[in-house]
């Protein structure tokens, strides 16, 4: 064996003993792909939203908070932050009532209960884009089976047809349903898991010193299950605020921009209309929830570690 | 109480349960449901507005699905998304398991951080990320190829499996890795030798989980991608199956209940793994 390659070997052989530089290695890769493909990116977004990109440019040139002015000039962009906040805000409302009674209800065992939690899970694991198209047939002009049964069970009166996607007020709501339809899953399964963690003890305890059902269920079972549904609660917040899938697939933002969002808007601007610049802007706008979001999680993380 | 009350107590007790399942399952899986019923039926029979929506008017047909395998390049989509999920999860695993393993072993409050930081930075969403991407991909030479995706879709698989893996590594005794090493294997060879085998569980949820987040990522496919033939499902069957304004709604529903369907089964065996990574460690 020649020197080098016994020198390296040893190398090699110390490495593989060497903890620090053995978990320096192992992290590298990884934190290396983070940095170039999302901090990377995400630097360069904040320079594209202080110059004049466009998908033509060649050249960049600073002009400083230009864009924001612009965009903020622009009734569509507020209309686009107010859709976002007001659908997030209405949706993750919904989501967290029904999590809570569907995971109450899922709590015993029951017959058939994989099938039950696979036909729950449905919305959650399929691909959102093709969720939505079955929402668009749902909420077709003509062929909708919402107003057709309305009609049936005669709770549409007979010449009541409303356009779900026509309407800029109906059209906001059936956006806000499917982001109710799909999340109600990935929170149900989570306070699930919460609901299962409090030992029978707890309950067993409250049934001996006479607690009723409502006064078992917020004065002892909702207070344990709290940081847990705000878990529930933050990635329903980040999956609903960052979205445009929904909004793209179901009414493109329209009728007349009315429902565009945040990341709809910026997706229009940016790509279609090919002003990165602006559409680079438009996006960063999101990032100030991101950041409370994530501040909400190191809260949760160090308490949890404290307890 | 007397015994009737009692009894009657319980008979509404679980009325009231099965209302509520049956509220929940009617929401959350009617529209699978109703894909399946549009599958099946006649242009004809979806046209007619007299019909009641809910009967087969016509005999069942399946000319809406072959249509979607014959006259559509659903299957060509169905081949990216799977060839583009395989290279994904390798890349995948390659970078978050020793990171994942890392995590769980360092000693001191750097590896908390560490991974807290890590994981946060699956919070950063696409809707951000594809502006600057869009020029990326195209000084790269990569638009319109599936290589741009291969190259995009780690950086969001990577920071939730390196957290998904450091929760599993952390449940693994060390017990088990100072035996090794009292057995003369190095600190590399226990984790490649000892603790690997046993934490193929936990792997293979990892792969489920990146593979099912291939499926469903839309805003890159629809930016970097601009060619029918190198779509992958999500971003094809929504784009294509629409011509001028002509909605292809049997063949649509075929090929979202295909796309979906068997996903959702395998990870229904995987998903209380998942709520352990979704939950922060917020259960105990």
């Amino acid at each position: 064996m020649s020197a080098v390659a016994e020198a390296r070997s040893g190398f090699a052989a110390r490495l593989a003993d060497n903890e620090r530089w053995l978990w320096r290695v192992m992290l590298a890769p990884a934190i290396l792909y983070i940095i170039l493909l999302v901090g990377f990116p995400f630097v360069l977004s904040l320079y594209y939203s202080l110059s004049d990109a466009t998908v033509a440019s060649r050249e960049l040139h600073f002009i400083g908070l230009a864009n924001f002015r612009r965009v903020m000039g622009d009734a569509t962009f507020w209309l686009s932050l107010r859709n976002t906040l007001v659908i997030t805000i209405i949706s993750q409302f919904f989501v967290i009532v029904f999590a809570n009674i569907l995971a109450a209800a899922l709590m015993g065992g029951f017959r058939g209960k994989w099938f039950v939690r696979l036909l729950i899970l449905l919305p959650w694991v399929a691909p959102i884009s093709l969720g939505a198209i079955g929402w668009l047939w749902i909420y077709d002009s003509i062929y909708s089976v919402i107003n057709w049964t309305g009609q049936a069970l005669g709770i549409l009166g007979p010449n009541t047809w409303p356009i779900w996607l026509g309407d800029p007020t109906l059209a906001r709501a059936s956006i806000i349903i499917l982001n109710v339809w799909r999340l109600v899953p990935l929170a149900t399964v989570i306070i699930l898991a919460g609901l299962s963690s409090i030992s029978q003890d707890i309950h067993d305890a409250a049934a001996v010193d006479g607690a009723g059902f409502w006064r078992h269920h917020f004065q002892i079972t909702a207070p344990l299950i709290l940081p847990i549904t705000l878990v529930a609660v933050l990635f329903g917040i980040i999956f609903t605020f960052t979205d445009m899938i929904v909004v793209f697939v179901l009414t493109r933002g329209g009728p007349y921009d009315s429902t565009q969002v945040l990341a709809s808007w910026a997706y229009f601007t940016g790509i279609q209309g090919g002003d990165l610049a602006g559409g680079a802007a438009i996006s960063l706008f999101l990032f100030p929830v991101l950041v409370a979001v994530a501040v909400l999680f190191l809260v949760i993380a160090r308490r949890t570690e404290v307890t | 109480m007397t015994p009737a009350t009692a009894r009657a107590r319980r008979v509404a007790a679980a009325g009231g349960h099965t209302a509520i399942l049956v509220f929940f399952i009617t929401f959350l899986a009617f529209p699978f449901y109703w894909m399946v019923i549009t599958t099946f039926k006649t242009t004809q029979d979806l046209h007619d507005t007299a019909n009641n929506p809910y009967l087969f008017n016509d005999p069942p047909t399946l000319e809406h699905l072959r249509l979607l395998f014959t006259e559509t390049q659903f299957l060509q989509w169905l081949v990216n998304t799977g060839l583009v999920g395989i290279v994904v999860v390798v890349i995948t695993l390659l970078l978050a398991i020793p990171a994942g393993y890392a995590l769980a072993r360092m000693a001191g409050p750097w590896a908390q951080t560490l991974g807290i930081g890590i994981f946060l930075t699956y919070l950063v969403p696409p809707t951000i990320l594809f502006i600057p991407f869009s020029r990326i991909i195209a000084s790269l030479g990569l638009q319109d190829s599936l290589w741009s995706l291969v190259l995009v879709y780690p950086s969001f698989t990577v920071p939730f499996c390196t957290w998904l893996l450091m929760g599993f590594y952390k449940a693994i005794p060390r017990d088990l890795e100072d035996a090794a090493l009292i057995d003369g294997l190095s600190r590399l060879g226990a984790f490649l030798k000892v603790v690997m085998p046993i934490s193929l569980a936990g792997i293979l949820t990892v792969v489920i989980f990146a593979f099912t987040l291939v499926t469903q990522e839309f805003v890159y496919g629809l930016t970097f991608i601009t060619s029918l033939r190198s779509y992958t499902v999500s971003v094809g069957v929504p784009t294509f199956l629409v011509r001028g304004d002509v909605y292809f709604w049997g063949s649509m529903m075929a090929a979202c209940l295909i796309a979906s369907v068997p996903i959702a089964i395998i990870y229904n065996f995987f998903v209380d793994r998942f709520v352990a990574g979704f939950t922060v460690g917020a259960v105990k």
